[in-house]
């Protein structure tokens, strides 16, 4: 039985199919990198998985359970967290209180949460910012802000959605020692990323999709070399 | 340390006030504005913290109010059994209406609230075989003496005051706050958003509706252009708000102060002054003024409102640190 698992998902809006019949598996403990050109659907199907969209047609499997009907707060009770590419920042909060808001997923008392907020934000290293309202962060505290956020809830499978877009080289190394000190933690963890550096560098197996359907799946060397993928990403003529 | 201590003083002060000023007529204005610290505290709650903007407090400051009514003029018990079923009454009225509602987000819901406030408001007028229409309900006040009424009204300000301070440090707190900045997010956090707002909506529609059978009681005739009035009720709880501070404990303390006193100004003609002064000069248009600003206190309203966005955008709680600067000239240390 697959750790989890996406089987044939299809999602039309309208007549549009933005995921036209994508399946994967994941097993515990890799790091699992989705890639494709923009428009491709990466993010569609990680609306699906986190419960935002209903599926159209196929099915969504987390251990051995049917997930693709529920709430999206269930799915994350569940243990699958998620981090969002146009970054969702509680504003008016601070650092600490969006990441308390998060751990309240897990606990109820105020000192629990504050506890457990409070080991998240030293993990992922936010603790310099941790009393400076979300709003005022720069960019790349704010997509740190939301993995720190996603691992209070304590998350086995975390969806990662652009999270290095945007940051500079040092920011870059940095996100990546994250991500991989997240996995060694012993969290499973899907990753949407544009910069080939950062998903060829961490990634143990990659998806590539197109136009909402399966290109190519592999290592990330087996698919850097893939026909397909090349042509989808810089056309005909280079393929 | 000090801080800690002025809700204790302003409390303190407030125990005191009707033993120490005996006069009706500030009684009168001090039970008004201790019932709009309660209204205030509930609209706080659910537009404030939670972000859902309601235009509709009304609804549920009327529910209350003709519950409580409705009970001692069909079955002849105690208005007094009406305070108990006023906030039950308010929760019956927003339980559904938020179930269905919460659907929907931002102006839509508010658009809904004001949609609620309306219906209610012609329900109760055309029902006048079971309301009594616009002739109201009129009952006996219980005690001649405002001061057992102003008790009452101080003992549910303070319980208000302090459930928001309790609740608002709390795991419900933080998942109001959350969902007022990113409902998306909120989701993501798990957060049962829909059951959270439900959660709030109760809070607020359980104290407006207490307020409204108190008014009931207090006031001892309604009818529905009194209870579910637009810019009395559902527009003057935003304000409290408003100039309180949105988002803030004691905001709607200051805000109800406030808005009662500017309120009183109009109504009385600031006093008096315009009608003293159109009487000791004699001119006809000094006479017209006094009459337009006696009549005019929604205009008023609106004035300080445009005047609060502009130069305190958080209200006088929201705002506080920025008042001390500016007036006092205090710097804080930082």
């Amino acid at each position: 039985m697959a750790y989890f698992k996406v089987e044939s998902l299809v999602k039309y809006f309208g007549g549009l199919a933005a995921v036209n019949g994508v399946s994967f598996e994941v097993a515990k403990g890799e790091i699992f990198g989705l890639i494709g050109p923009n428009g491709s659907g990466k993010t569609t199907t990680f609306n699906m998985i986190s419960g935002y969209h209903r599926p159209t047609s196929g099915r969504v499997i987390f251990k051995g359970r049917e997930i693709h009907h529920l709430k999206t707060y269930k799915i994350c009770k569940l243990g699958i967290g998620r981090t969002f590419q146009v970054v969702k920042p509680l504003g008016r909060m601070s650092v600490l209180d969006n990441v308390i808001a998060a751990a309240f997923s897990r606990v109820n008392t105020m000192a629990e949460a504050r506890e457990l907020a409070q080991k998240s934000i030293e993990f992922c290293g936010l603790s310099h910012v941790r009393d400076v309202l979300a709003k005022s962060l720069p960019i790349a505290g704010r997509k740190r802000l939301e993995i720190t956020r996603a691992m209070a809830t304590q998350p086995e499978l975390l969806l990662l959605d652009e999270t290095a877009a945007g940051l500079n080289p040092t920011e870059l190394i940095e996100a990546i020692d994250l991500i991989k000190k997240i996995r060694d933690n012993g969290t499973t963890i899907v990753i949407i990323e544009h910069i080939m550096h950062v998903i060829m560098t961490i990634s143990d197996r990659i998806h590539a999709i197109n136009f909402g359907q399966t290109i190519a799946e592999g290592t990330p060397v087996e698919v850097a070399r893939n026909q397909a993928v090349i042509e989808a990403y810089l056309g005909t003529d280079y393929a | 340390m000090k801080k800690r201590l002025y809700p204790l003083i302003l409390l303190a002060v407030l125990a005191g006030f009707p033993l120490v000023v005996e006069d009706n007529y500030y009684q009168h204005l001090m039970i008004l504005f201790l019932m709009w610290v309660v209204i205030g505290s509930a609209w706080n709650m659910i537009a404030g913290y939670t972000g859902q903007v309601s235009f509709g407090d009304a609804a549920f400051f009327g529910s209350g109010a003709y519950a409580a009514g409705l009970l001692a003029h069909h079955l002849h018990v105690s208005a007094w059994w009406g305070m108990a079923i006023g906030g039950l009454a308010a929760l019956a009225v927003g339980f559904p209406f938020g179930w269905i509602c919460f659907r929907l987000r931002g102006a839509y819901f508010a658009l809904a609230t004001l949609a609620l406030n309306e219906v209610l408001r012609h329900g109760t007028t055309i029902a006048e075989s079971f309301t009594r229409g616009m002739l109201g309900i009129m009952i006996m006040p219980t005690f001649v003496s405002k001061v057992p009424y102003y008790y009452i009204a101080l003992g549910m300000a303070v319980v208000s005051v302090l459930s928001v301070r309790l609740l608002i440090r709390s795991k419900p707190g933080y998942y109001f706050v959350s969902i007022r900045e990113d409902q998306d997010a909120a989701e993501s956090l798990g957060i049962d958003t829909h059951f959270y707002k439900m959660l709030s909506l109760a809070f607020a529609a359980f104290w407006t509706g207490m307020a409204g059978s108190l008014y009931m009681n207090y006031m001892g005739f309604i009818d529905p252009h009194v209870v579910f009035s637009l810019h009395d009720i559902s527009i003057m709880a935003i304000l409290v708000g408003i100039v309180g501070g949105v988002g803030t404990v004691y905001g709607p303390t200051v805000g109800a102060f406030i808005m009662v006193a500017v309120q009183e100004m109009f109504r009385s003609g600031f006093f008096g002054l315009f009608k003293f002064l159109a009487e000791t000069t004699g001119s006809e248009s000094v006479r017209a003024l006094a009459d337009v600003l006696t009549k005019g206190h929604v205009l008023g309203f609106g004035l300080l409102v445009v005047l609060v966005i502009l130069v305190l955008p958080n209200g006088i709680v929201g705002d506080w640190d920025k008042i001390k600067k500016k007036v006092f000239r205090i710097h804080s240390p930082a």
